[in-house]
């Protein structure tokens, strides 16, 4: 493809690029995501290229592999276009039967549809499905519609037009303006207004400014920006141009995460099609020298500290990832010590969103503070896992139960933790909260980046907030001491009460040390990393008590306040547990009722999972003592005491 | 001098822009405690204990005065019942380390610092930098330097350096708030090159 010298031959390019598309041209689309990647979509598009060959089909449907389509619980996902025909869970076998039957005999594969867990309903088209049709893709949509190495796909899609509008109709500060107008947030955890901190970087002095693009995603289970990085680069490219014309820079990075192979890849691609057809580099569109631009990819080296701004600067730097005190503010003074602006992933990505559409269509959705759509990764106990773009407001039920299908198993929601390690865990009662960035902060937890963990009846609070406090004490950089020593003590405080050795005045402890951290430290790991505790003292305060006075977990799940235990009337001697057991703990043999050993038990459950639920009769308890066994005389079983 | 004027503790404090709080207070006579703040180096900020509240009335915030500017019209004060508390609880979490340190004991006495508040973890070394940045920003001999991170996160000299530089140098000694430094040298020393039994006390430095 040529390089392209003007607004009028980005258009061009664009129709010539439209009318040798057909829209009404089958079109087989399959997610290469990494999580499909990971279940097998690379087999499954061999499988597609062979079968449309030898089935006779070439030349008359379209193969495209896609970014990641978000529904990661059900992948390898096709979607066959123009129907949006959805098949899930694919497998290279199921193949010549998708070819045959969807474009032979023009009808679906009944057994790869999506059925409704809840109420049994096959539904065909992808639009239906419950898990989609409740969102709002507007970033993320075009994942599952381009191939993301083809910057054809993204400008048939309308790529490009958001920074050819912003170039020659509007001047740096109108694009500003429209970014404010917008009221558009970050979307890497604090919220702060993006178009505030894009004019305090334009008007901080200095001739040598840089923009950055933060995917140093480190919440354990979010993949949004992942998925967005290897999806749609050129999204965030473009959105990113549009910023360092309005900042007035001439250079920026990518941070990206040395463990996402596939986004540094795709990305890799992206930037040398800019670069090809001038829309990188010198004289961006013709624009003269008003604006050239030049981007640059760091690999980060995997702390999670570095997603902080400041650490992040210093890692670019080449120094150790510690974070350093603001004021200055990097948009003042960042990068080698020059005004700098950074932004999320997920940010810079809505930036052609409001250009293209204008600020008023963008702050049409979400609420007074918060605006536009958010994506989560919704995980947990949860029916639907999986990526999720939702608009800002809607209520943490609906993403739950509309969109996440609810909890598997039958069994009760208990918290929802949003924001990440640091978020805070949110209960039942607050499930009608709007969600937005300050709405999730008064419930005590935080937007983040946009992790979400759906957690059930069998979650211990303590238990989750001794795990989210040791992944941050791991991560602490260690520089300041509130963080490092604070962390680490009430990590160690937490561990005890898990393990039945709370004791009085522990919870005033980690208060304390929780006020400490928050008020004292120097980033952002360390103000919030007391949520998770704070959180769950809030809402489920009897939890703790109970581990500290009773040595009793309510959801039966710290390992060691629990005890298994054998109901000697509902036991049938099916040796299934005895033979499971692998610390020969329970005694037993053909009609005798077994007994476990509490001495040699070590807790490890495979008795309870394996004692069929029709006897139901290994016990789980906590916080009573075991009852003693039954003695030996009344521990055969008889013929006639089995039937009852 | 004049340019900025704040006031601290209740005093009006006349500051060049660029000063931090700390250096507003200290021209003025008003004490901050600190232990990794040095005049010769770069604020650092890690160890937190200069803290003072920002603002008045319901509005304030606590900021770190060795490394927060000085900005016109700012109401500072260096004590308060929230600067003292977590003063506290910092130095409690410092004393599990170094409970020997005369500079922490000293401060825990000031602040009703309990030394046993947390479980002894006697590693001395409080992270405090100063060693490092020195050796760094004033020797400038990058002798000595953290490995790891976090909690594991440790000072250690650069054998092949320190056997240059150190023994003609150790102006770092001084500056070790626990004494750990000296310590650990001296310590090293006298196990990696013990001195004839002849000779004066083991790893004696002459006198340094």
């Amino acid at each position: 493809m040529p390089r392209i010298e003007s607004p009028a031959d980005l258009e061009t390019l664009r129709k010539d690029i439209l009318s040798k598309r057909d829209a009404e041209k089958r079109c087989i689309t399959l997610c290469s995501g990494t999580a499909c990647h990971a279940t097998g979509s690379k087999e499954v598009a061999a499988a597609i290229e062979r079968e449309t060959e030898t089935q006779g089909f070439t030349g008359k449907v379209d193969f495209r592999r896609t970014g990641c389509h978000g529904f990661c619980e059900k992948g390898p996902i096709i979607v066959i276009h123009p129907e949006e025909i959805c098949y899930l869970q694919v497998t290279p076998e199921d193949v010549p039967e998708i070819i045959s039957q969807t474009f032979g005999e023009k009808k679906a594969v009944d057994r790869l549809l999506y059925v409704d867990a809840n109420t049994g309903e096959q539904v065909t088209r992808e639009p239906d499905i419950p898990f989609y049709k409740n969102q709002e893709r507007l970033v993320f949509g075009p994942n599952k519609l381009i191939n993301p190495t083809s910057v054809e796909d993204y400008l048939a899609i309308g790529g490009y037009r958001a920074l050819s509008k912003a170039l020659f109709e509007m001047t740096p500060e109108q694009v500003i303006e429209e970014v404010q107008q917008a009221k558009l947030r970050g979307r890497g955890g604090a919220g702060f207004p993006a178009g505030k901190k894009w004019e305090l970087a334009r008007r901080a002095p200095g001739d040598i400014k840089y923009v950055v693009v933060n995917c140093d995603e480190g919440d354990p289970g979010a993949y949004m920006d992942r998925s967005l990085m290897e999806g749609n680069p050129f999204g965030v490219l473009e959105g990113l141009l549009i910023g360092a014309y309005a900042i007035g820079s001439h250079e920026g990075y990518f941070y990206v995460r040395q463990e996402y192979p596939l986004a540094l890849e795709n990305l890799g691609v992206a930037i040398e099609h800019a670069k090809e057809h001038g829309l990188l580099g010198k004289d961006i569109l013709g624009s003269g020298f008003d604006f050239d631009f030049d981007v640059k990819v760091h690999r980060g080296a995997g702390a999670f500290v570095c997603g902080e701004e400041t650490a992040l600067l210093m890692s670019l730097e080449g120094k150790a990832g510690e974070p350093r005190p603001r004021p200055p503010y990097p948009a003042v003074r960042g990068l080698w010590d020059r005004p700098t602006n950074i932004n999320n992933v997920e940010t810079w990505a809505n930036v052609p969103l409001i250009i293209n559409g204008g600020a008023e269509a963008f702050a049409a959705i979400g609420t007074e503070e918060s605006k536009g759509t958010k994506i989560f990764s919704l995980v947990g106990k949860i029916n639907n896992t999986g990526l999720v773009e939702v608009p800002m407001g809607i209520t943490l039920r609906d993403i739950i139960y509309k969109i996440g299908g609810g909890i598997p198993g039958g069994k009760k929601f208990k918290a929802v933790q949003t924001g990440g390690p640091s978020g805070g865990c949110i209960p039942e009662e607050l499930l009608d909260s709007e969600v937005g960035f300050d709405e999730l902060t008064r419930a005590g937890s935080m937007m983040g980046s946009g992790g979400m963990i759906v957690m059930d009846e069998d979650t211990c609070m303590v238990d989750v907030a001794r795990y989210f406090i040791d992944f941050l004490t791991d991560e602490s950089c260690g520089k300041c001491l509130p963080c490092r020593e604070g962390l680490r003590q009430m990590h160690k405080i937490l561990n005890r009460i898990t393990k039945g050795q709370g004791e009085e005045g522990d919870l005033e402890l980690l208060e304390e040390l929780s006020e400490t951290a928050v008020e004292a430290s120097l980033c952002a790991l360390g103000k919030t990393a007391p949520n998770p505790f704070r959180s769950t003292l809030r809402y489920f305060r009897d939890e703790y008590e109970a581990h500290i006075h009773e040595k009793m977990c309510p959801a039966l799940s710290c390992k060691d306040l629990i005890s298994y235990y054998i109901d000697p009337a509902k036991c049938q001697a099916c040796m299934l547990c005895l033979k499971k057991c692998p610390a020969d703990a329970i005694d037993g043999a053909k009609k005798t009722i077994h007994i476990i050993d509490q001495e040699k038990c070590t807790n490890c459950g495979n008795c309870f999972e394996v004692c069929p639920s029709r006897f139901g009769a290994v016990k789980k308890i906590s916080g009573e003592a075991v009852p003693a066994p039954v003695p030996q005389k009344e521990r055969a079983i008889s013929k006639a005491s089995k039937s009852k | 001098m004049s340019g900025i004027s704040l006031q601290i503790d209740g005093q009006e404090v006349g500051a060049r822009a660029g000063m931090t709080v700390l250096e507003a207070a200290q021209s003025v006579g008003i004490m901050i405690p600190t232990l990794c703040h040095h005049e010769k180096l770069e604020p650092f900020g890690c160890c937190r204990l200069c803290i003072v509240e920002v603002g008045e009335g319901d509005s304030t915030k606590l900021v770190v005065s060795c490394v927060h500017p000085v900005e016109k019209g700012l109401v500072i004060r260096t004590r308060s019942e929230k600067v003292d508390r977590i003063r506290k609880t910092l130095l409690e979490l410092l004393l599990a380390h170094a409970p020997d340190s005369p500079a922490l004991q000293e401060l825990a006495e000031q602040y009703g610092a309990d030394r046993n508040r947390f479980e002894k973890d006697t590693s001395f070394c409080i992270h405090c930098g100063l060693c490092v940045r020195y050796c760094t920003e004033v020797a400038k001999k990058n002798a000595v330097g953290f490995v790891e991170r976090g909690t594991k996160k440790e000072i250690s000299f650069i054998p092949s350096i320190a056997s240059k530089e150190c023994h003609s140098c150790k102006e770092c000694f001084p500056l070790c708030p626990t004494a750990y430094l000296q310590a650990a040298f001296v310590l090293t020393e006298a196990l990696a090159f013990p001195a004839p039994s002849s000779s004066a006390a083991p790893g004696g430095n002459g006198g340094a």
